[in-house]
């Protein structure tokens, strides 16, 4: 994946590309991606894949201008555009999943192909999302990854957490990065999609870790009834970064929407 | 010199075990811990204090702000002030402060400084801080990215509203509103009361203070050696910034334990800081730093919450290490009176903060330990700036001549009385 620049109206965006195939925008969640993201790494072996960052992500600059969900919205079709890019398959991660299906619901004769991957955006006070803003870091883990050890190593893979600057550029890359995402996901991570989700008309394939413990598979079912047509993915022994934890089987869902 | 009297109203009946049982004193602190029966004479004698502080010649009595909090149970320091209006005579009443982010619309504020400015014949110093990340962010719901920009715009409302004298219209992002037209508005209109700006490192906020010429309160519990960097920092920038060094344009918070002697002190009130060290400032560290409260260009500097447990945590720290430290200065009024000194030139401050009731300590003691500040320290301590007595800037100016609350007289008139009154 080759790490690239576009202009848009409010900032600079920074995108991830690579691969060949049919185009496809994958948007990233609270954490953000990386170029040697396994996931997308496997997206491009049939897909000429774009994983545009929300700014603030990666080495990208904030944008003070985008500050709620319509921002988030129309900022993420700017991007769309700005890539040249005419009906991709869009591709969304937990809080790329949410602005995903705010995009499929705000411009819906421009979307034909949709995958939500354990989205945020849906709200019952019995089965809350995590807090994941008030997580400590070694919480991580265990609401992340069916494996939380498994996880916790990934999590940490090259990183010296004894390294007294690893704390500061930990803060301060969590403030850009979470400080934008918070906009749309804090304290709750809900911002009145369930009443748009009816006119989305992209085929929907919704994809959910049985054990994910950060966003309940509970919400799959409120996606599929609301998006008409849906199919749901349930893959077991997995958890919210199932995009990690089951790679191929994740891939072969978004391969059926053709 | 000013000094205000402080109570951050902390609930005295943690049980001794609630760091173990309990992962944090704010937020979502154990409902069961509270008991409002109990909080009846809790909330009344707290009161009772900082009336009796006005008694011994404090410059002023100091409330604030705190949500879903075990060490400070005042979610509206406005109800209190309110109470302290009435019942004080001639101490300021320190409102520090309002998180004023979280008014919604915050011309209540307005109102409400206005309120207890009027009631109180001018004597308001009104607070208005960006509120801690537990406050604002965690259980008053703010977007922590956004509340900086949230809290400027009510910021500039406010000021507007009590300083036009016609009715306008705000258009702000976060706030429309076709009318503005507070009424009342506060006596101090010279051009309003004298505001403090509660920090705790955020550079900006330096600038803020320095703008509008408000005085800069670093309000930490971690004591006034641990403050010097901080504070140097604040001075670093009033010097680039070309404007004076005036002590009153800074402001420190202190808890302060006085007895006849060192040893007395120990004996008295080791017990009670011990219970606010441990338990009182027992903060899940998730709650501390909502990530995008902080600014990147403040974090980049080091600053971190002060709700970040030091390495090791709080419960490691004896008396000793905490007065030698300067978390606490506690000891015979000569003691105390060095420190206090050495506080008060070190960082340059002219407003002090006496957080003199700590943790679960009893009326009695309070009362000894600052009737002795009071009358053995502080007169000591008055004349540390004398080039900037005339500075007022950054404190009320009340009108000459106040009522006395509840000096009506005891019994209605009777009809002849009111015959021959208004005859």
């Amino acid at each position: 994946m080759e790490l690239k620049t576009v202009e848009t109206r409010h900032v600079p965006v920074r995108y991830l590309e690579g691969g060949s195939g049919p185009d496809l925008v994958f948007l990233h969640g609270a954490g953000g991606v990386t170029a040697d993201d396994p996931f997308l790494l496997a997206l491009a072996e049939a897909h000429h894949v774009y994983a545009p960052l929300i700014p603030g992500y990666g080495d990208s600059e904030e944008c003070g201008e985008i500050r709620d969900m319509l921002d988030f919205t129309q900022h993420s079709w700017d991007v769309v555009e700005a890539l040249g890019l005419k009906d991709p398959i869009l591709v969304g991660h937990s809080m790329g999943g949410m602005i995903a299906a705010e995009m499929a619901a705000a411009q819906p004769n421009d979307l034909t192909r949709l995958a939500l991957i354990c989205p945020t955006g849906l709200w019952d006070d019995d089965h809350p999302v995590a807090d994941m803003f008030s997580l400590m870091p070694y919480e991580m883990p265990q609401y992340l990854f069916h494996d939380a050890a498994a996880g916790a190593a990934i999590l940490t893979a090259g990183r010296n957490v004894e390294d007294p600057n690893f704390l500061q550029t930990y803060l301060v890359t969590n403030a850009r990065q979470l400080g934008m995402a918070g906009r749309i996901l804090f304290p709750i991570p809900e911002r009145g999609l369930s009443q748009r989700l009816y006119r989305i008309k992209a085929r929907t394939v919704v994809v959910w870790g049985d054990s994910d413990r950060m966003v309940p598979p509970f919400y799959a079912h409120g996606f599929k009834k609301g998006i008409a047509g849906a199919e749901l993915v349930s893959i077991p022994e997995a958890g919210h970064m199932v995009t990690v934890e089951k790679t191929a089987q994740v891939v072969e869902a978004i391969g059926r929407l053709g | 010199m000013k000094f205000t009297w402080f109570n951050l109203m902390p609930w005295p009946y943690l049980p001794d075990d609630f760091r173990e049982k309990n992962r944090s004193v704010w937020v979502d602190i154990d409902q069961k811990l509270f008991d409002p029966a109990k909080s009846h004479e809790v909330y009344n004698t707290y009161m009772d204090l900082l009336e009796y502080a006005d008694t011994l010649g404090f410059d002023g009595v100091g409330v604030n702000e705190h949500h879903q909090n075990g060490y400070g149970i005042m979610p509206s320091p406005n109800i209190i002030a309110a109470g302290l209006a009435r019942r004080t005579k001639d101490a300021a009443i320190v409102v520090l402060g309002n998180s004023i982010a979280l008014y919604n619309p915050p011309i209540r504020v307005a109102e409400e400084f206005a309120m207890l400015d009027c009631i109180s014949g001018g004597r308001l110093v009104a607070g208005f801080p960006v509120g801690t990340s537990m406050d604002t962010n965690y259980c008053y719901g703010q977007i922590p990215s956004l509340t900086r920009e949230k809290y400027q715009e009510a910021h500039d409302l406010i000021i507007k509203a009590w300083t036009t004298r016609e009715p306008f219209a705000w258009n702000g992002r976060y706030n429309k509103l076709r009318h503005v037209n507070i009424w009342p508005r506060p006596i101090q209109d010279a051009p309003h009361p004298p505001v403090h700006i509660p920090g705790g490192g955020s550079v900006e906020t330096y600038d803020f203070c320095i703008d509008n010429t408000y005085s800069y309160s670093y309000l930490s519990f971690s004591g006034y050696l641990r403050a010097q960097a901080l504070m140097d920092g604040y001075w670093r920038r009033v010097d680039e910034r070309g404007v004076d060094k005036s002590p009153y344009r800074a402001g420190f918070a202190q808890t302060i334990l006085v007895a006849e002697t060192d040893e007395e002190a120990e004996r008295l009130y080791s017990e009670h800081v011990s219970y606010f060290y441990n338990r009182c400032l027992h903060v899940y560290p998730g709650f501390a730093d909502a990530p995008g409260y902080r600014t990147i260009k403040t974090i980049q500097t080091g600053a971190l919450s002060q709700y970040a447990p030091p390495r090791g945590g709080y419960t490691q720290l004896t008396w000793k290490e905490l007065t030698e430290q300067g978390h606490v200065i506690a000891g015979s009024p000569e003691t105390v009176r060095q420190r206090m000194e050495e506080l008060i030139k070190g960082l340059n401050v002219g407003n002090i903060f006496c957080l003199m009731h700590v943790g679960n300590m009893p009326a009695d003691k309070c009362m000894y330990s600052t009737k002795l500040f009071a009358e053995k320290v502080m007169p000591k301590l008055r004349n540390m700036f004398p080039d900037w007595d005339h500075d007022n800037r950054f404190w009320t100016s009340p009108l000459a001549s106040r009522v006395t609350s509840g000096a009506l007289r005891k019994e209605a008139p009777t009809s002849a009385e009111l015959a021959k009154t208004y005859a």
